[in-house]
């Protein structure tokens, strides 16, 4: 029954999404709301365990002494000092100056940083994409530099170049993008089909 | 005696009933519109008003014919707007606007609305609405027949797409078929993937080091296909983890998954034989802000150093972050995503790669079970009807240009 229930569920709920598509009455958009409401509650529920299981593994690492633990302790500080700044009647709510500084001036600019280093990572990724040891390395590399070239101003050079670069992403490039899209559409179709007829259980462990 | 009959005449007049000088007024008046005002342009002909096909029952689609001073000549119809009223005689203040000024040239409204009763755009369905269009100059406008009454009802099944539906049906009944083929203990050929036959070398690489496993589920939520087929590669992963008796990590964005992925694992250490291997601390939430997480993740793999990392599932602008950082630490790195325009970061980044749909097989090709092996190979079938399908639609639009190819494979959603 532990079994049966989940996929009996699934299986109930998944097909009522199939046919919810091919039903535009207003009664299968309700439902389809309601769903996508209890989608919201459930995520609610899920953000206090995950909240709680962030605790318990930083608590954890902190208490055994672990590798590094006091990257642990700092998320903690960081997790309980944002949520007493920006608890009403403690710290303010969020518009208190605490809260503020600590999310405009440590938080964002934290993570601007960690974005920004997508530049540097893009750098190193290119450089060994572009090595050219073989036909097809060579071909991925010709072709990068022609797009990269697109937007230099290279006097009578860029027309050409445009031409080129326009033809490269809209002949092989879009050809190679739709036939994984095909693929993927289907993938969709046939992940979807296995998880609500049951065939595929694997989320569930074995029986 | 002149002057008392002359302001006798005067008193005669200024006492006269009103509708007499009424009378007098609205004939002046009369004169003067005749005069002033120009001529209306010619209504436009044929307004039709039908329910709005495959929606809730909320929109009315209005239709007519342009005006034949439509954007020619001095009466120049610069627009259209049409009006509602929920008789066909109502008075001319009860009939209220269903549009702006339409174009001119235009010969389709659709007008529609919601179910709340209180908002400004309530549409009631069931029940008898009049339409009529204007034809608008810059100085006047004409006003076409009254049509109706039209109700807006619900649609029990959206014949836009039927061409969708026909594609499920083949597919369901592919499925099917494959499956029982694959039940009567038929081998099914599929083709190896290089991604999904290193998993072992690279879990045992793991083993070896004595360093973890660490498996990225992407940023998709529960509800996401691609988290889905990766919670099904997941199960097999945290198997040959659990056999190996390597550590294994799974960091999560999304508290959803991760309570989702805890059973998925904790499951497949109990089919492995060794429930009590589970760490419950192995599959935790790190955050749901998308860089705040890839600085966990990034911290967590400079700290612990895997050795083997699986980035399956929906990424975005992270991809790169995060396996970039796995091939600065040496990790042997798997990875699969169906969003494109992550793919040539993965691939840069990663040693496998599963491309698209290659992500949703990789859970069947480690398994290796028949009645799974039987799903795949309906897909392979059902591509190569999509595949055919192109073929044909392009010979027949370049041999004989039909439009009825066009339209039957048309899709409104």
């Amino acid at each position: 029954m532990k079994r049966q229930l989940p996929l009996m569920l699934v299986f109930l709920l998944g097909a009522f999404m199939i046919i919810q598509y091919f039903v535009p009455a207003q009664a299968s958009l309700d439902a389809y709301e309601f769903i996508l409401d209890w989608m919201i509650i459930i995520g609610i529920f899920a953000m206090a365990l995950g909240i709680w299981s962030l605790m318990r593994v930083s608590w954890h690492k902190i208490k055994r002494r672990s590798h590094d633990w006091q990257y642990a302790a700092l998320t903690l500080a960081g997790l309980f000092i944002m949520v007493l700044f920006g608890f009403e009647p403690i710290g303010g709510g969020l518009k208190s100056y605490l809260w503020l500084q600590f999310y405009e001036f440590v938080m964002v600019p934290v993570l601007a940083t960690i974005f920004s280093l997508l530049a540097f990572f893009m750098a190193s990724a290119a450089y060994r994409a572009f090595r050219a040891r073989s036909l097809l390395a060579a071909v991925l590399l010709g072709s990068a530099m022609v797009l990269m070239f697109r937007v230099l101003p290279l006097g009578p050079l860029s027309d050409p170049i445009n031409e080129l670069a326009g033809w490269i992403l809209v002949v092989p490039n879009l050809a190679a993008k739709r036939a994984i899209l095909i693929g993927v559409g289907l993938g969709m179709v046939a992940t979807s089909l296995k998880v609500i007829l049951g065939i595929e259980r694997s989320y569930l462990g074995r029986d | 005696m002149r002057k008392l009959a002359l302001i006798c005449v005067v008193m005669v007049l200024a006492f006269l009933p009103p509708p007499l000088l009424g009378e007098v007024d609205s004939a002046l008046l009369q004169d003067s519109v005749t005069v002033d005002l120009p001529e209306p342009p010619a209504p436009p002909g044929n307004v039709t008003a039908t329910d709005n096909p495959n929606d809730n029952g909320r929109a009315i689609r209005v239709t007519w014919e342009l005006s034949a001073d439509d954007t020619t000549g001095m009466k120049n119809v610069i627009g259209y707007r049409i009006n509602r009223a929920e008789a066909r005689d109502a008075a001319d203040s009860l009939w209220t606007e269903a549009s702006d000024i339409l174009p001119s040239g235009t010969t389709e409204f659709i007008h529609s609305g919601d179910g709340e009763e209180d908002g400004p755009d309530y549409f009631a369905k069931n029940y008898d609405f009049y339409y009529r269009v204007h034809a608008l100059t810059a100085d006047t406008f004409s006003v076409s027949a009254v049509v109706g009454p039209v109700q807006a009802k619900d649609n029990w099944y959206n014949t836009g797409v039927t061409f969708v539906l026909l594609f499920v049906a083949l597919f369901i009944i592919l499925t099917v078929t494959f499956v029982r083929i694959a039940r009567k203990g038929k081998e099914l050929y599929i083709r190896p993937l290089a991604g999904i036959e290193a998993v072992d070398e690279a879990i045992g690489r793991a083993t070896e080091m004595g360093k973890p496993t660490l498996y990225i589920l992407g940023l998709g939520s529960a509800a996401d296909i691609a988290t889905i087929a990766s919670f099904a590669i997941l199960s097999r992963v945290a198997k040959k983890v659990a056999e190996y008796q390597t550590p294994l990590l799974v960091p999560c964005y999304e508290p959803f998954v991760m309570t989702v992925a805890q059973d998925t694992v904790r499951a497949a250490y109990m089919d492995a034989g060794r429930p009590d291997d589970y760490d419950e601390d192995s599959v935790y939430f790190v955050t749901s802000s998308q860089f705040a997480y890839v600085a966990g993740v990034m911290g967590t793999m400079i700290r612990e150093k895997p050795a083997t990392n699986f980035y399956l599932g929906m990424f975005h602008a992270e991809s790169l972050l995060l396996a970039e950082t796995g091939a600065m630490i040496g990790s042997i790195q798997i990875a699969g995503t169906d969003q494109i325009a992550q793919l040539p970061f993965f691939v840069v980044a990663c040693d496998y790669t599963l491309i698209g749909e290659e992500l949703y097989a990789a859970s069947v090709y480690l398994s290796r079970e028949p009645v799974l092996l039987g799903t795949i190979k309906a897909q392979d079938w059902a591509k190569a009807v999509v595949v055919g399908t192109i073929l044909a639609g392009l010979l027949a639009r370049l041999l004989v240009d039909l439009d009825f190819i066009k339209t039957v494979f048309e899709v409104s959603v």
